[in-house]
């Protein structure tokens, strides 16, 4: 299981989120019931402030390994952030067939 | 009473009087005999955007394009350091495609000194040269000078790369692009390298999509639940108006308000966005400074938002200036089915903080885009029922009527010049 910085060893219940592609991402999401990702944002949502100032400490292109999954899990939590505070199912609603795959992201 | 003024004539529409304000008819999307002229009418004479700049860095820098409606594919190469070319895709030898990985219909890219093909290891220099023979003496009064890769007219502008397939063609990429291209120089595309691409297959005429991404006229209704609820209620109250919409000749664009970078008040926004200051119209925080180039909030709107520049036939530019821009390409593979791709440009971030802002932009993107893509299927699949033909279109989706009129007009200009061509469907439309 991905490590987080000790500061944020509370949320490494939720370091199956530390995922590198947007496409893992979105499969985790769609493959998630909406319990778990309510409680992985309950967790991850209040210290998303304390996140991203602990991050912004380091250069974003030579982040430690540890500080990487941190990034990685609030990419998460966006990602959960639509069917926790919108949709309230994991699906975008009437999106049925359709897909839009990520062809390029950036390397951070 | 309209928010935003309107024309002297009472409508953007009117405006324009050769639009007329007719029902529109909905054949050229449906019909397989449409589609067939509109791929030597339209994109055999038009000029296409494949690509940008920075996708060929460095010299012998390419990729590959395939043009499913010209029946081709094209390889894109950086062949000095100031020039990118153009070729089609195939080995003169005999046939073969020249450039590809494992899976010959998939696109690719790399950096390489020369192109040499995996059948029977001709070479080509980046300059398109056959450059090497297999057992030359073998061929009979065989002049590499006359096999030299087939080209494709290739130019760039702002840093976007174009081709054009017309043998004949006399009209210059900045031209062809006329005053919305000319406004739009100076914009800072080439800082913009952050980069995020999206790719759908459609099951629709790639005109329909053109159409989702010219009105927002939908934006209320569709996309209502992306908004907290008391926003969305006032919204479709509201409806939709643009600040101003303008033509130039095959190409359109529509000026927005953009009430929400920042919200007026944070209420009006998700706990996500209130948290990251960011959303659909990206970071609310501008990076760069930059003037703004005279065709971006032509009418210096304080509330405008950003702009959808449509250049004919399927590329989409929208400056959300001046830290982003979106870009749409279509892709027709069928009268009912294209491959959709998006791209997102972005200021590269400082720091996590601001690359979370991007970060919940491109998603945010991603979810609304899903909403507009399943709507095409459904629309395509009941207007090949026929059952209705001709569809009323209001003020706000102006830029579909010129669309849809300029497809026909290319289409019926071609047959023009081809007398013996049958005109089969001129009758329907």
């Amino acid at each position: 299981m991905p490590t987080l910085p000790p500061e944020f060893a509370d949320l490494e219940p939720f370091a199956d989120w530390c995922l590198g592609t947007e496409a893992e991402r979105y499969a985790r999401r769609l493959s998630s019931s909406m319990d778990e990702m309510q409680a992985f944002y309950d967790a991850a949502f209040p210290r998303l402030e304390e996140a991203y100032t602990y991050l912004n400490r380091f250069d974003l292109h030579a982040l430690p390994e540890d500080a990487t999954h941190l990034l990685w899990l609030y990419y998460s939590l966006i990602n959960v952030s639509f069917p926790v505070e919108v949709w309230r199912q994991p699906r975008v609603p009437d999106s049925g067939a359709a897909s839009l795959a990520a062809v390029v992201e950036p390397a951070v | 009473m309209p928010h935003f003024a309107k024309p002297a004539e009472g409508s953007w529409t009117e405006h324009y009087p050769d639009l007329g304000t007719d029902l529109v008819n909905y054949e050229d999307s449906i019909s397989p005999e449409f589609y067939e002229l509109e791929r030597e009418a339209i994109f055999r004479r038009t000029w296409l955007n494949v690509g940008r700049v920075e996708q060929v860095p460095r010299v012998g820098s390419y990729f590959t394009k395939e043009i499913d409606v010209l029946g081709t594919s094209i390889v894109v190469v950086r062949s000095a350091p100031d020039q990118v070319r153009a070729f089609h895709n195939i080995c003169r030898h005999r046939g073969n495609k020249l450039v590809w990985n494992d899976f010959p219909r998939e696109e690719t890219s790399g950096i390489c000194r020369q192109f040499t093909c995996k059948y029977h290891g001709w070479r080509y220099g980046l300059d398109g040269g056959l450059t090497f023979v297999q057992q030359e003496g073998e061929f009979f009064d065989l002049d590499k000078a006359d096999f030299g890769l087939v080209p494709v007219e290739c130019d760039a502008w702002e840093g976007f790369i174009f081709v054009n397939f017309d043998r004949d063609n006399a009209t210059p990429l900045r031209d062809y692009l006329g005053e919305f291209g000319r406004g739009l120089e100076g914009y800072p595309f080439g800082e913009l390298t952050q980069v995020y691409k999206y790719r759908a297959e459609v099951g629709s005429n790639w005109k329909l999509f053109v159409d989702a991404f010219v009105e927002f006229y939908h934006a209320p209704v569709l996309h209502a639940r992306q908004a907290v609820s008391d926003e969305s209620q006032k919204l479709q109250k509201y409806g939709y108006e643009a600040l101003a919409y303008q033509l130039d000749g095959p190409h359109g664009m529509v000026s927005s308000w953009g009430g929400m970078s920042p919200p007026k008040d944070v209420d009006m926004v998700k706990p996500i966005e209130q948290k990251l200051r960011s959303g659909l119209f990206g970071p609310w925080d501008d990076y760069l400074e930059a003037e703004a180039p005279p065709a971006v909030n032509p009418t210096r709107s304080p509330v405008w938002g950003m702009d959808s520049f449509h250049f004919f036939p399927n590329f989409m530019v929208l400056p959300y200036f001046p830290n982003w821009v979106i870009t749409y390409n279509y892709w027709p593979t069928s009268y009912n089915s294209h491959i959709f791709e998006g791209a997102l440009l972005f200021v590269p971030p400082r720091n996590a903080f601001e690359r979370l802002q991007q970060e919940l932009t491109a998603v945010t993107f991603k979810e609304y885009a899903l909403q507009d893509g399943n709507t095409l299927e459904a629309t395509q699949t009941m207007l090949e029922s026929r059952v209705v033909s001709e569809f009323p279109l209001n003020d706000q989706e102006i830029l579909l009527r010129h669309l849809h009129r300029t497809a026909r007009q290319y289409v019926s200009d071609h047959q023009r010049r081809q007398p013996s061509t049958p005109v089969r469907i001129s009758a329907a439309i």
